[in-house]
């Protein structure tokens, strides 16, 4: 099977300012990987270049078997991102708005509703429009999307922002029930501890943890080694 | 990418519904512009509705300007656009889906700004099939160059004052031949308008069909 | 020394340049002294050797930009080198635009008793114009340079299209109902003799010094990508030198020592690394070295 991620000295450049400055990352299927680094090191911009929204200006790319330069689109047919924006219409309901955002992914509507119950996002906040929601509750509806679609490569950039306990727990029961049904993951963020709920170590057969810096990767070692350190 | 287009559409419509932005905003706007051309014609009843035509579709041209930036409007909230391309669609899809959604607004928009004009300037709508083909067909160009050059504005900064310059020019043609069209056939020379259909038409397949092949560079954004 | 144009190139552009002036000098001179006036327009017939000259390279230049926004849009034979013969062709072509309406307008109001007329070439002349003012204004919108070039070669498609529509549209405008062509029968020319020869001297100047102007503005566009690519060495080793030096900060409390163990590998990295990527990017923006010696 294809590697998820395969990255070789890849640069990417926002306007002319290189976010990525020559990345080396390999990812297998299956993986659970906790991506790490200071404001501005480069965590948005690798998983944005996974998923085809950033253009890899030099060297190699691959993801989930597809290179990043010349078939961005299947990539993304295969890639979910949740950046710091929840892609929703202020005007549709909850409810219009997965499944928009389900079928537009190409994934099967006979998911939404299970992923809504997941998220607690069935009854009446089904009917609410997405405008009149909180900022968790928006977290939720695009994590449902996510979880609806079920693609190969799930790249969660901060997840948890705006998410309350219980909202990180569902989160990571997500990431848990994914990585089992065979889905590699990459969660990027700055929090010290943001796993407390999450439990990502028992998730995958060999969680992973990278640490960027300067638009690299400067340190990358199972979570295992982390939790040994300390 | 037709079911994408269809999917997209629907989107849109129904975003329209809801907000209603188009029935409680532009369709005033382009009545204003109706009024402001009569007050700048000194209201003068045979002048007005001479220039009837012209001063109809040029309030239509402003309409389909603020449609096309409302149509993305709605979707660089919350990075909805981005949404749409990260989710995979075909980008001739997006295209051809929101430039469908636009016309739907565009042509009911214009139905009820023609019989304010005919209230207003004391025009008189006859031949009816004449003024409506050369009306779809001027709304099919308006709404897919129209979103074609909104869609490459869409994610600058700049967007708003930049879209006026780019696609103005450019629709330039389809306010002359519309109004053109319109004339011959309310001043009872239809026959007259034929070819201007015809151009409408013309204008209308070379957007439609540019807008399906070039739709995946304007919105490759990075 | 300029690094990306040879002593050679630099000569036949010199050459070229040279050239376009003296044929310049050479048609002001034959127009103005040596030709005759004509029988219906008189002294204002001399115009005839610079308006149509400048037209005709508006409508070249227009044709160049276009050819290569298509040249770069099509994938075998993308390259950053058309988007800059693009954007100074149209850049040139926004210019001459604007000479052809100035001299169209002299020459029109004594000839045609006004400035402005809306014959179809002139009204589309001055939608040609504005459709590149607006591909000028994409240009300068920032961006990453592919991007840039992208979305300006399809504003320049995109407007050329309208060109024909545009043309049809006007010119039936004009035609279709109303009798009579803005030129009077009775004033059409005769072009003969000495005046076909500057005539003909008038349009390969010009053609020269758009050439020549061209070069020019092509050889800018390279240095300041040149310029910028080499800033982008800079920036990269930068960008790398900002995560080596507070490797860190950052990184969870938890793990500590492997971090600091792997970092000077990426110090490293950032000594050596950043020359090689760069110069690997630099043939992928199409570095201007290779593209201007020609």
């Amino acid at each position: 099977m294809a590697p998820a991620v395969h990255l070789r000295d890849a640069l990417a450049l926002a306007g002319r300012f290189p976010a990525l400055a020559g990345v080396d990352v390999d990812v297998e299927a299956g993986e659970v990987v906790v991506v790490r680094g200071a404001n501005g090191a480069g965590k948005t911009s690798l998983l944005r270049l996974c998923a085809g929204l950033l253009a890899l200006t030099s060297g190699e790319g691959r993801v989930v078997g597809h290179d990043l330069r010349t078939r961005r689109r299947e990539v993304r047919r295969h890639v979910g991102l949740l950046g710091h924006s929840n892609h929703l219409y202020d005007d549709l309901t909850v409810e219009e708005n997965i499944r928009f955002g389900v079928a537009s992914g190409g994934g099967r509507l006979d998911g939404v509703a299970a992923a809504m119950d997941h998220f607690g996002l069935r009854g009446r906040l089904a009917g609410v429009p997405a405008g009149r929601c909180s900022t968790g509750q928006r977290r939720r509806c695009a994590l449902a999307v996510l979880l609806a679609r079920s693609p190969m490569l799930w790249l969660l950039d901060e997840p948890h922002s705006g998410l309350d306990p219980e909202g990180r727990h569902l989160l990571g029961e997500m990431i848990r029930r994914g990585s089992q049904g065979g889905a590699t993951v990459l969660v990027a963020t700055h929090e010290g501890d943001p796993f407390a709920s999450v439990d990502v170590a028992a998730s995958g057969p060999n969680p992973r943890e990278i640490v960027m810096g300067g638009g690299l990767v400067v340190s990358d070692r199972p979570a295992s080694m982390a939790a040994a350190g300390s | 990418m037709l079911s994408d287009a269809r999917l997209v559409a629907a989107k849109d419509l129904r975003i329209e519904m809801r907000s209603k932005v188009a029935t409680n905003q532009v369709l005033p706007f382009a009545l204003v512009v109706l009024i402001l051309f009569a007050f700048a014609l000194n209201q003068d009843p045979p002048a007005l509705a001479a220039a009837a035509p012209g001063l109809y579709w040029v309030a239509v041209l402003f309409s389909a300007l603020l449609a096309v930036q409302r149509s993305f409007a709605i979707e660089s909230a919350d990075a909805a656009g981005e949404g749409m391309r990260l989710s995979g669609l075909d980008p001739a899809g997006i295209f051809l889906g929101k430039a469908a959604a636009v016309a739907v607004q565009l042509a009911v928009l214009e139905v009820l700004l023609a019989a304010g004009m005919a209230v207003l300037y004391g025009a008189r709508l006859q031949d009816p099939a004449m003024l409506v083909a050369s009306a779809g067909a001027a709304t099919v160009g308006l709404a897919s160059a129209g979103v074609l050059y909104a869609a490459l504005a869409a994610e600058l900064s700049v967007r708003e004052t930049l879209l006026p310059l780019l696609l103005l020019p450019v629709l330039a043609p389809v306010l002359m031949s519309a109004a053109r069209a319109w004339q011959d056939s309310m001043s009872g020379r239809p026959g007259l308008g034929v070819p201007w259909a015809e151009l409408l038409v013309v204008f209308a397949v070379v957007y439609v069909s540019l807008g399906v092949v070039v739709a995946g560079p304007v919105m490759e954004v990075t | 020394m300029n690094p990306i144009v040879s002593r050679r190139a630099s000569l036949v552009t010199g050459a070229v340049g040279l050239t376009a002036l003296v044929g310049i000098a050479a048609t002001v001179w034959l127009g103005l002294w040596v030709t005759p006036p004509a029988v219906g327009m008189g002294n204002l017939v001399r115009l005839l050797y610079i308006h149509p000259p400048v037209a005709w390279v508006c409508y070249l230049a227009f044709g160049v930009a276009t050819a290569a926004s298509l040249a770069y849009l099509w994938p075998r034979t993308r390259s950053r080198s058309w988007d800059r013969l693009a954007g100074a062709s149209a850049e040139l072509g926004v210019v001459f635009a604007a000479l052809t309406l100035v001299t169209g307008s002299i020459w029109g109001y004594p000839t045609w008793g006004t400035w402005w007329t809306w014959d179809a070439r002139l009204t589309t002349t001055a939608l040609l114009a504005v459709l590149y003012v607006g591909y000028l204004a994409i240009r300068k919108v920032p961006g990453s340079p592919h991007v840039v070039a992208r979305r300006s070669a399809v504003v320049a498609v995109l407007a050329f299209v309208d060109v024909p529509v545009n043309y049809l549209s006007v010119y039936w405008w004009k035609t279709l109902h109303q009798t009579g062509t803005v030129l009077d029968p009775s004033k059409q020319l005769k072009v003969h003799g000495i005046m076909a020869w500057t005539l003909l001297l008038g349009f390969v100047s010009f053609t020269l010094a758009y050439a020549w102007i061209l070069v020019q503005r092509y050889r800018v566009a390279a240095l300041e990508d040149h310029r910028d690519s080499d800033g982008l060495t800079s920036a990269i080793a930068e960008r790398i030198a900002e995560g080596a030096g507070s490797p860190t900060r950052g990184t969870p409390s938890a793990a500590p020592a492997p971090t600091v163990s792997t970092s000077p590998a990426a110090a490293s990295l950032g000594g050596n690394g950043a020359g090689s990527l760069a110069r690997g990017v630099s043939s992928e923006l199409d570095g201007a070295s290779s593209v201007v010696a020609k």
